[in-house]
């Protein structure tokens, strides 16, 4: 009996209005338990795409370990100003995303609109940065299995004259590109679905949907940008910044 | 208040007029549901359908192994055989088996919720399953693989022609379709329960279902990109698993078994779940030592991620390192042993009933612990140089995976049947299917461990000739479980028309999903229930009828 | 109903919404992380250079993750799930490491 009636105080003191809520789906008791089986669904696929990236980030630590020389003499052929450049990019990106929730979490449309534009706009940028690099890698014969020859790393570069290794050293520069493209590149595929996922949700918004308190799909896909945000944090450092110094 | 308010007299009962089987007619209102319920038939539908494509390859190793030439079938046509028996029974059938089917129907019914908490994706999932499953076929029909399923580097990158992309695609996909079905059904145990069903109220059945579900979530990707790997080794040569370009193939291995050992342990969770409600049914009791029953499952599924590497021993890993895997392996004994005592123990002084659900549950508990303990031979590393890559490794997991699971799986589908379907099957019928498969699984697969012992090694298509006496009774056996398993086919297909009327509760089972109709409606609870006891409410049930309850049958 | 519902972990917490001035100084916070590990990167620490570019991007990612995915406000179980992601991955490395640290040791 007590919980019945514990149940009815709830139900009236609480989300009256959220009862009725358009978007509250039939096999929901209420919008807070929609809202929050949605983000915990999300928080839930966010770990699988830890453990997706954690094998290469895994794969990464072996063969550092293994051929450190071709690992530092690979790392030193990026451009460590794009890779500067697209850190920022993004961190400025994740920050725009935020204050999308934000202004979803107000109600604010026009707010909204424009933060999710600044953020679709940066990701755009990312990828364009990103290409460039690849293109640049390209040029150089570095890219394993379908361009790649070992001649630039036999002689030494400009800023690194000390980068003359051996042939077989220099093979195993391929191991390193192979990493970095992989890990690259499934970040750059996140990115793109993300900002295919964010262009529907900005004509979504255009269309009058999510200011109207249904924030969930707005934040979940905030949370899916900051996760591969924080994919790149831990790629800048990795493949850019951590054998600069030799 | 109370949950079970009157146990309807099954001599009387009639189906109801409203459920979800009847409340849409019509192909699109199947391939479009949202309804847990029908999603869990779509899936019945599609994973019979890879069983028996399965079981049919199982067939033609057996008839090849029945004479030690190799006259049937050529060697490579044996490789591609054994490889499509693998990679259909293992991804598309053992893995989603139990979570897909008995779990989508029951989920939601057993914790009190309208649906899983996402149907969409629900449904999407399916849709994932089938068209891995597709990609699977058209390959096989196309020249098919002989990697085995497991897809072992640097074998299946660089020294076969066969269409290596193409199954690990299917199996990539699928693997979309597991990962999503263990995050809704770890939202919906979170999230969905009805008010006062409390963690230490669920059924023993959904905390099997709740370590299946992390393990999914969490191992999955994993092998995700290990496949992705392998796909991008074989098209460009990225030489990550290149002995010749300075990679690794150990390491795909490890990235492999990293999934494909817990995936073990999600084929065999889900079924201890069953049997925990089953013999808690059939005793008449509350299962015994609840609480260490439900965090014995989540035990093994913890555990399940550190002890991979044994099935490297012998691949070359380091030998201090074989040390850690081995006794971590050693240590997932106790959890199963935990739960084996523990059904004895409930079945100690309970009124057992043998019916056909019980019987396929008695068989479970003899045939996994032959198969969890051959296990524990393996995890000891002397002895597994001696039986790695023989058939003692395949009995062993077939004791495990077929012998465990399936039998499982079939008790599972026994005792919920008339929730399914609203009809009885044939009880003798059953009853006879459940010895002959047992005793089939037995005379099938005990040879093999002898076989494995002697040092006949698996996947080949000849052997020498003193090995064919136990070859014939392997074959043999598999016969008469063929007949074990085509049996429930005809039976349960036969009573979708002409069984009894089960009425809502026939085994006059404790717990939320026997409360409802059979079939249930399409929103399951008309209200949203109150839960004020636990699942296993045995002795309350008996109190309440004045005297011991008789089951039907 | 959803008091009754979940009794391991509080439900109606108030859905929290973070303040601009939060964000700002967070992101301001990040971008100055960033200048400074792509500036110590050029310094010689010897092996002391990777501890630091990860000690910073932990920071960072400990930072977004707080802060602009809301776990700091999140309920219980969320972040216990992000917990359970981070450990399954340490798992993977160290049970892989645990092979190819010690693979040739007594072989040399």
């Amino acid at each position: 009996m007590d919980s019945h009636t514990l149940a009815a105080q709830t139900a009236d003191t609480g989300h009256v209005e959220d009862e009725h809520a358009p978007f509250l789906r039939h096999h929901f008791e209420s919008v807070p338990q929609q809202r929050e089986a949605a983000t915990f669904g999300m928080w839930l696929f966010l770990t699988t795409e830890i453990m997706f990236f954690g094998g290469l980030f895994c794969s990464y630590l072996i063969f550092r370990n293994w051929y450190y020389p071709a690992f530092v003499a690979g790392s030193h052929t990026l451009h460590i100003w794009a890779g500067t450049l697209n850190t920022t990019v993004l961190i400025v990106s994740s920050f725009t995303m935020a204050m999308a929730v934000h202004a979803a979490e107000t109600r604010v449309r026009r707010a909204l609109m424009g933060w999710m534009i600044a953020t679709l706009i940066l990701g755009c940028g990312f990828l364009c940065v990103k290409a460039y690099e690849w293109h640049d890698e390209w040029v150089d014969h570095h890219v394993p299995g379908l361009n790649f020859g070992p001649e630039s790393f036999l002689h030494g570069t400009k800023a690194y004259p000390d980068d003359k290794l051996p042939l077989d050293v220099a093979e195993k520069t391929q191991l390193y590109f192979s990493l970095y493209f992989l890990m690259t590149g499934m970040h750059a595929l996140h990115m793109i679905i993300g900002v295919s996922l964010l262009t529907i949700l900005l004509i979504q918004v255009r269309g009058g949907k999510y200011v109207n308190g249904h924030v969930a799909p707005i934040e979940n896909f905030g949370l899916y940008w900051h996760f591969v945000d924080i994919v790149w944090i831990f790629l800048f450092p990795l493949l850019y910044l951590i054998s600069r110094h030799q | 208040m109370s949950t079970i308010l009157s146990l309807p007299d099954q001599s009387t009962a009639s189906l109801p007029k409203v459920s979800y089987l009847n409340k849409e007619y019509g192909l699109k209102s199947w391939l479009l549901t949202q309804d847990h319920k029908r999603i869990a038939i779509l899936y019945l539908i599609a994973i019979t359908f890879f069983f028996f494509v399965g079981g049919a390859m199982a067939a033609l190793i057996r008839l090849e192994l029945l004479t030690p030439q190799t006259d049937l079938l050529a060697a490579d046509t044996y490789n591609k055989v054994f490889s499509a028996h693998g990679i259909i029974m293992v991804f598309f059938f053992l893995v989603p088996v139990a979570p897909a089917v008995l779990g989508n129907f029951l989920i939601p019914l057993m914790i009190g919720a309208r649906d899983v908490a996402f149907p969409k994706i629900n449904l999407l999932s399916w849709y994932l399953f089938v068209s891995g499953g597709c990609i699977e076929l058209t390959m096989m029909v196309f020249g098919g693989v002989d990697t085995g399923w497991t897809f072992t580097t640097p074998l299946s990158t660089h020294y076969l022609n066969t269409n290596v992309v193409a199954a690990a695609m299917g199996i990539f996909v699928a693997g979309f379709s597991s990962i999503l079905t263990g995050l809704n059904f770890l939202v919906t145990i979170h999230r969905m329960r009805a008010p006062g069903m409390t963690w230490f109220r669920l059924p023993l059945f959904i905390w099997s279902y709740y370590a299946t579900s992390f393990i999914f979530v969490l191992a999955t990707p994993v092998i995700a990109i290990a496949l992705v790997l392998v796909v991008l080794e074989r098209i460009i040569g990225i030489g990550v698993f290149d002995p010749a370009k300075g990679g690794d193939p150990l390491l795909f291995q490890h990235l492999f078994w990293f999934y494909s050992h817990p995936a073990v342990y999600v084929m065999i969770l889900p079924g201890m779940g069953v049997i925990s409600e089953v013999v808690a049914c059939f005793c008449r009791k509350r299962v015994f030592g609840y609480t260490a029953v439900a965090f014995s499952s989540v035990a093994i599924g913890v555990f399940s991620f550190f002890v991979w590497a044994h099935h490297m021993f012998i691949m070359g890993i380091s030998s201090y390192s074989a040390l850690v895997f081995s006794l971590m392996t050693m240590l997932v004994a106790v959890p199963s042993a935990i739960k084996i005592f523990n059904w004895s123990a409930t079945m100690y002084k309970g009124s057992i009933t043998f019916d056909t659900p019980m019987l396929y549950t008695l068989g479970f508990i003899g045939l996994f612990t032959i198969g969890g303990l051959t296990g524990v031979f393996l995890a000891s590393m002397g002895m597994d140089i001696h039986l790695t890559e023989t058939y003692f490794v395949v009995a062993h997991f077939h004791f495990v995976m077929v012998g465990g699971m399936v039998t499982a799986f079939m008790a599972g589908l026994h005792f919920w049947w008339p929730k399914i379907t609203g009809r009885m099957y044939p009880e003798s019928m059953g009853r006879i299917a459940a010895v002959i498969l047992f005793t089939g699984f037995n005379l099938t697969f005990f040879p093999q461990f002898i076989l494995g012992y002697l040092g006949m090694p698996r996947r080949y298509a000849a052997y020498p000739p003193e090995f064919q006496v136990l070859n014939v009774f392997s074959s043999a056996g598999a016969t008469v479980l063929a007949v074990g398993y085509l049996l429930p086919l005809l039976y349960l297909t036969w009573s979708l028309k002409y069984g009894k009327i089960a009425g809502a509760n026939p085994w006059q089972a404790a717990g939320l999903e026997w409360e409802i109709q059979s079939p249930p409606l399409t929103e399951n609870f008309p209200v949203t229930p109150i839960v004020t006891h636990e699942a296993y409410d045995y002795e309350w049930l008996a109190s309440k009828k004045g005297s011991e309850v008789p089951t039907v049958g | 109903m959803a008091e009754l519902k979940h009794h391991d972990e509080p439900t109606h917490h108030e859905h929290h919404i973070v303040s601009p001035g939060v964000y700002l100084a967070i992101c301001a916070t990040l971008l100055v992380l960033t200048a400074t590990t792509t500036a110590v990167s050029y310094v010689d620490l010897g092996e002391y250079n990777t501890v630091v570019a990860l000690a910073i991007a932990c920071t960072k990612m400990t930072l977004v993750v707080l802060f602009f995915m809301h776990i700091k406000y999140s309920s219980k179980l969320t972040k216990l799930t992000v917990a359970a992601g981070f450990f399954t991955f340490i798992v993977l490395i160290m049970m892989t490491m645990t092979d190819y640290i010690s693979r040739a040791w007594g072989r040399w």
